[in-house]
């Protein structure tokens, strides 16, 4: 006698957006294999892909130190930075992963620019103080993104956040302490550090994207959960909590509009050169084809030893192996 | 203009219908098994999931897990497992799977009136 078979009717499509509806409005916790709408499947694997891609790119220009480090001590530090970049990448890659995505396919949209990542990471890196300011700017800005992120409604890519969050901290305060003793140094020194400001603040309030009014779809992106606060928020807050530091450094941001409203209590700030942002997203940056060239290279150059891991693992794993269909 | 987000978390990326994504694309051949990684955090605690990666067999994936997954003492042992070895329940909240168990409140202690006055109980 056969077992009877447990027959589920598919629920209609209807009360499935409504249940979904009901999660986010009470603030749970979307799971992967949970029904959600097509939108909000393919936004959050755009979002998270280019995130990743971001990690990812964002190794080059402090990697181009990594041989240079002044110290024994600067170079450990910025080794566990760059890996911490590796580690971010692949933390929201498994994300993404989650949500029907594959990897590999990923980084060839990558590789063929029809995938970006943060227009930051197409400047050049050309003194070590440099990366000093990475740190300090471009990870502090990072974290005013992410930190909201940790309560993002898709429950794997949130988790990824506290995990990338909790490491972005270490980032930014080695960077903020590297330029602490580079501006109690020489003169030269000292001259290093603001060169390197002046270069990074404008790309760095580039990072939190155009005004909230260029930008159509964050709308309904906060209205999933995905986003929490908009760009020009998250700009705002930045600057507020980056000028202070500023002070204490000792160092000159480069806007000479940038000046505390006393009303507000908030710091107003120049006008940003979008131009520029649309030409590096675009490709015009100067450092966008190096970093694919080399991201392509990595790939490349190195598949033999993906091929030679998965041969060994065949001849060694008997049926369970690697490249075999699961 | 596109749209572009900040909430690529690194900065401001293109997030509009113009770039491709495809879920569900079939895998890659040429990438490495997915992995889910199962990490115990310390003596005492139950192994818990962190994520996954991708290894060619499982003791690659038990070191690809060390350095991705414990890179600051998280963890004082690893479990990996095929992510295709897994059988799952649905984890929706309204699957028939969960129903038996939801009107049974006799299984809970509190449904239990006992007078104050009786101790340690």
């Amino acid at each position: 006698m056969s077992a009877p078979t447990l027959e589920r009717t598919a629920p209609d499509e209807a009360a499935l957006q409504a249940h979904f509806n009901a999660t986010i409005a009470a603030d749970h916790r979307v799971e992967p294999r949970d029904w959600m709408p097509d939108g909000y499947r393919k936004t959050l694997i755009r979002q998270i892909a280019q995130h990743a891609h971001s990690e990812i790119i964002g190794m080059q220009p402090e990697g181009d130190w990594l041989l240079a480090a002044p110290s024994l001590r600067r170079k450990a530090i910025l080794l566990a930075k760059v890996q911490d970049e590796a580690g971010h990448g692949l933390y929201l890659y498994s994300a993404a992963e989650t949500l029907g995505a594959d990897r590999a396919d990923l980084t060839d949209k990558l590789i063929e620019r029809k995938q970006k990542y943060s227009s930051i990471f197409n400047y050049p890196t050309l003194t070590y103080a440099d990366v000093g300011v990475i740190g300090w700017l471009v990870d502090g800005a990072a974290i005013c993104n992410q930190v909201p992120l940790c309560r993002s409604s898709y429950g794997p890519y949130a988790r990824a956040m506290i995990r990338i969050c909790k490491e972005e901290s270490f980032h930014q305060r080695q960077g903020y302490e590297l330029l602490l003793t580079m501006m109690r140094g020489t003169a030269e020194q000292r001259a290093m550090v603001q060169d390197a400001v002046d270069r990074w603040w404008w790309p760095s309030l580039m990072m939190f994207g155009p005004p909230d009014a260029d930008s159509p779809n964050s709308a309904q992106s906060m209205a999933w959960g995905i986003k929490r606060h908009s760009n020009d928020e998250l700009r705002q807050r930045f600057v507020d909590m980056t000028v202070p530091q500023a002070e204490v450094l000792g160092v000159t941001l480069p806007d000479p509009e940038l000046a505390l409203d006393l009303a507000t209590g908030r710091y107003r700030f120049g006008a940003i050169d979008w131009d520029e942002f649309k030409r590096v997203l675009a490709g015009g940056g100067p450092c966008n084809d190096e970093r694919i060239a080399r991201r392509r290279a990595a790939r490349d150059d190195n598949a033999w030893v993906t091929e030679a891991a998965t041969a060994y693992a065949a001849r060694h794993d008997g049926g369970r192996a690697a490249g075999e269909p699961a | 203009m596109s749209d572009v987000t900040a909430e690529g978390g690194h900065g401001a990326v293109p997030t509009g219908p113009e770039v491709p994504v495809q879920p569900r694309r079939a895998a890659v051949r040429r990438d490495w098994p997915l992995y889910e990684v199962f990490v115990r955090g310390k003596r005492g605690l139950n192994h818990v999931h962190v994520g996954s990666l991708h290894a060619p067999d499982d003791e690659m994936a038990i070191d690809a897990a060390r350095d991705l997954y414990t890179r600051r003492n998280e963890g004082v042992s690893i479990w990996v497992v095929r992510a295709a070895d897994i059988t799952a329940s649905s984890p929706d909240e309204k699957d028939p799977l969960f129903a038996p168990s939801g009107d049974k409140v006799y299984r809970h202690p509190t449904f239990y009136e006992i007078p104050d006055d009786v101790p340690h109980m």
